[in-house]
């Protein structure tokens, strides 16, 4: 019989260890689900794993994906590790995308490039009010902040299809569901001609850092990261659970919010009923297979962009449906958290 | 009065497939696991119905092939929670995103299928009564196995030893340990006879309730039918009729958008998951009501010896 032992004090090399092991036996999987369907593995896999980084331009398309993932996940690592169960970035990414665009479709021939930073700020506010809803119902009622932030998403997604069907509906669009397509000042400028790169990318890289500092290197963070972890040891140093609840979902809030707004002031250009394709939810994936440390998080967000955009590739290449994606990011979160055990238990074989 | 009837026949409809989730659920949570996985079991469960009844032809088969997906995909889920100690948010969370990818993988080639409109069952005698006939005694006989099975978890619960034990595990489970019960396994098989009738819950959506099979038509069904448990202060008959006044939310959504009522349909979509939160808050404001119903290890792990 397989016994676990508790190790005296949690495995450090584990605890690096375990995503690459996850992500071993994730292709694993992989390898037998595609011969399971009767493509060649290799094939499968190069689709995955080596076409994502063939050329520039594909490198820059990873980058394009790997932004929105990369910001939410930073803001969902503090929360998650305040204890605070955000589950609702994909909700507080379509307000932010909303109020982004409200902004940007204010814009005309004549405006400055200002308004870029007004689209952005629109969608941190956008995100921030977002997420205070759940705040407020879980500081003042108690409720349940995973189901409460969870349910706001599917009503941010109607928010967002009333106006794209309704008062946004772009008057000149063929009556199609979205609005005009933003003007030129109100679009994220790209880095490089010949890819989509945009200044998204740096802000994401420049969060990576900022957060860094945040959790390791301010009385702030490392408040959050004890009220997480010992919530009575948190209350005896007289740290506020309120308090950390509200930058906890403040902050992941505000930083999908900022994604969205990045995404539809960037590659998407405009507001359509398609803004939200589950980016709030990989990014839960994003964040705990980067460790919940920002430079992890680098790593995680790369892969999972690698994972949406072979899903792409294993439409076009090898007809099979681009939902594969989300059936490997769901192992891969699975063995992750199996092997996650390994972290705090020894495996043992035999009885005692 | 028709009209009437008929939004009463209709939300007991809808209410029958979050009362059968929610009490699965609800069998989970009294003994100490949460699962928020219910959505991921609910997708597969209704795939796995369709597709069975698409190949076989029966119902019936539907039913078990809903039932045995979601009780195989938490029997996972239970052996990681229960043996390996993972943590049972990210553990149900994992199972959501799971079930919802592998479900859209799976079903693309489902998604042209029809099947036949499944013709309601009329009790006799009772279902010839004027306006309660039409209202309560023309269902699918599954409306009646969710009442069936609302009172038989009353009765296992409350009166029999083994609810007892089940209980005893959710509540404490040192105590039962020590008292020599498997805690272990009794855990996994409340989880796997809750997931399974997660997954049957999804297969009625997707054979009787729609019937069709689309991606992500659960649409936060299993989400609700998980905020039931705590609106019912994990109360069997409570979880009934919290489905049912849920059920009678959708349907006056669609009523409503039927009389031509000038309310955008976006927001009338709403309406469900906006009473949701609700009625969460409702429920939550009152801090005694959960704690002193709420199972006492409830989300907590137990490893013997440790």
């Amino acid at each position: 019989m397989l016994r676990l032992e508790v190790r005296p004090q949690p495995s450090r090399a584990w605890s690096y260890a375990s995503p690459v092991l996850a992500l071993v036996v994730t292709v694993l999987i992989g390898i037998g689900l595609f011969m399971v369907l009767g493509k060649d593995p290799v094939r499968g896999l190069q689709v995955f794993f080596v076409e994502p980084v063939k050329s520039w331009y594909a490198v820059g398309e990873l980058m394009v994906k790997a932004t929105p993932l990369l910001i939410i996940g930073l803001g969902l690592a503090v929360c998650f590790r305040s204890n605070v169960w955000n589950i609702g970035a994909e909700g507080q990414f379509v307000i932010g995308a909303v109020c982004a665009g409200g902004v940007a479709l204010m814009a005309d021939k004549t405006t400055g490039p200002w308004i870029l930073w007004a689209v952005l700020a629109a969608g941190v506010l956008g995100g921030m009010f977002w997420a205070s809803l759940t705040a407020v119902l879980r500081d003042r009622f108690n409720a349940n902040e995973i189901l409460v932030s969870l349910m706001l998403v599917y009503v941010a997604v109607q928010v967002l299809n009333y106006l794209v069907y309704g008062p946004w509906k772009d008057p000149m669009g063929f009556n199609f569901p979205q609005t005009q397509t933003f003007e030129k000042a109100a679009q994220v400028p790209r880095l490089f001609t010949g890819s989509r790169v945009n200044m998204g990318l740096l802000l994401a890289l420049a969060g990576v850092v900022a957060v860094w500092l945040y959790l390791f290197r301010t009385h702030s963070g490392f408040a959050q990261q004890v009220g997480g972890l010992a919530p009575a040891a948190a209350r005896y140093a007289g740290f506020s659970s309120r308090r950390a609840l509200w930058i906890a979902l403040l902050l992941s809030g505000g930083m999908a919010g900022l994604a969205g707004a990045l995404e539809v002031a960037g590659p998407i250009g405009q507001l359509t009923p398609h803004v939200p394709v589950g980016y709030g939810f990989a990014a839960i994936i994003v964040a705990f297979v980067g460790r919940l440390h920002p430079a992890g998080i680098v790593f995680s967000a790369v892969l999972m962009s690698m994972f949406y955009i072979g899903g792409e590739l294993a439409q076009s290449r090898l007809g099979l449906p681009k939902a594969i994606t989300g059936v490997f990011q769901g192992v891969l979160l699975f063995v992750l958290l199996a092997c996650d055990t390994l972290i705090a238990y020894r495996v043992k074989w035999g009885s005692r | 009065m028709d009209a009437t009837a008929l939004l009463i026949a209709s939300s007991l409809n809808a209410g029958t497939v979050l009362a059968i989730a929610a009490l699965g659920l609800l069998i989970n949570e009294k003994a100490g696991i949460v699962n928020l996985g219910a959505e991921g079991l609910m997708l597969c469960g209704a795939l796995a119905g369709f597709a069975a009844v698409v190949h076989v032809g029966a119902t019936g088969w539907g039913f078990l092939a809903g039932a045995a997906a979601g009780a195989v995909l938490s029997l996972v889920f239970g052996w990681l929670v229960i043996w390996l100690n993972t943590n049972q948010y990210a553990t149900g969370l994992a199972l959501s995103l799971f079930g919802a990818g592998f479900s859209a993988f799976a079903g693309i080639p489902y998604t042209q299928a029809k099947l036949p409109d499944q013709g309601m069952s009329a009790v006799p005698f009772l279902s010839e009564l004027p306006f309660i006939g039409p209202a309560l005694f023309r269902q699918h006989p599954m409306a009646y196995f969710a009442v069936f099975l609302t009172l038989a978890l009353i009765w296992f619960l409350y009166r029999t030893r083994a609810g007892l034990v089940l209980r005893s595990v959710g509540e404490s489970p040192e105590s039962a340990h020590a008292l020599g019960y498997p805690v272990r396994r009794i855990r996994l098989l409340a989880v796997v006879v809750g997931g399974a009738l997660c997954g049957l819950a999804g297969a009625y959506v997707s054979t009787v309730y729609t019937p069709l099979w689309v991606e992500g038509m659960i649409a936060g069904k299993g989400w609700i039918a998980l905020a039931l448990t705590t609106f019912a202060t994990w109360r069997p008959a409570r979880v009934l009729l919290g489905a049912y006044l849920f059920g009678g939310l959708t349907m006056v959504q669609f009523h409503l958008q039927g009389m031509g009522v000038n309310v955008p349909s976006q927001v009338l979509t709403m309406l469900p998951y906006l009473a949701t939160v609700v009625v969460l808050v409702l429920i939550s404001r009152n801090p005694l009501w959960i704690r002193t119903n709420m199972p006492q290890s409830i989300g907590k792990p137990f490893y013997p010896g440790s």
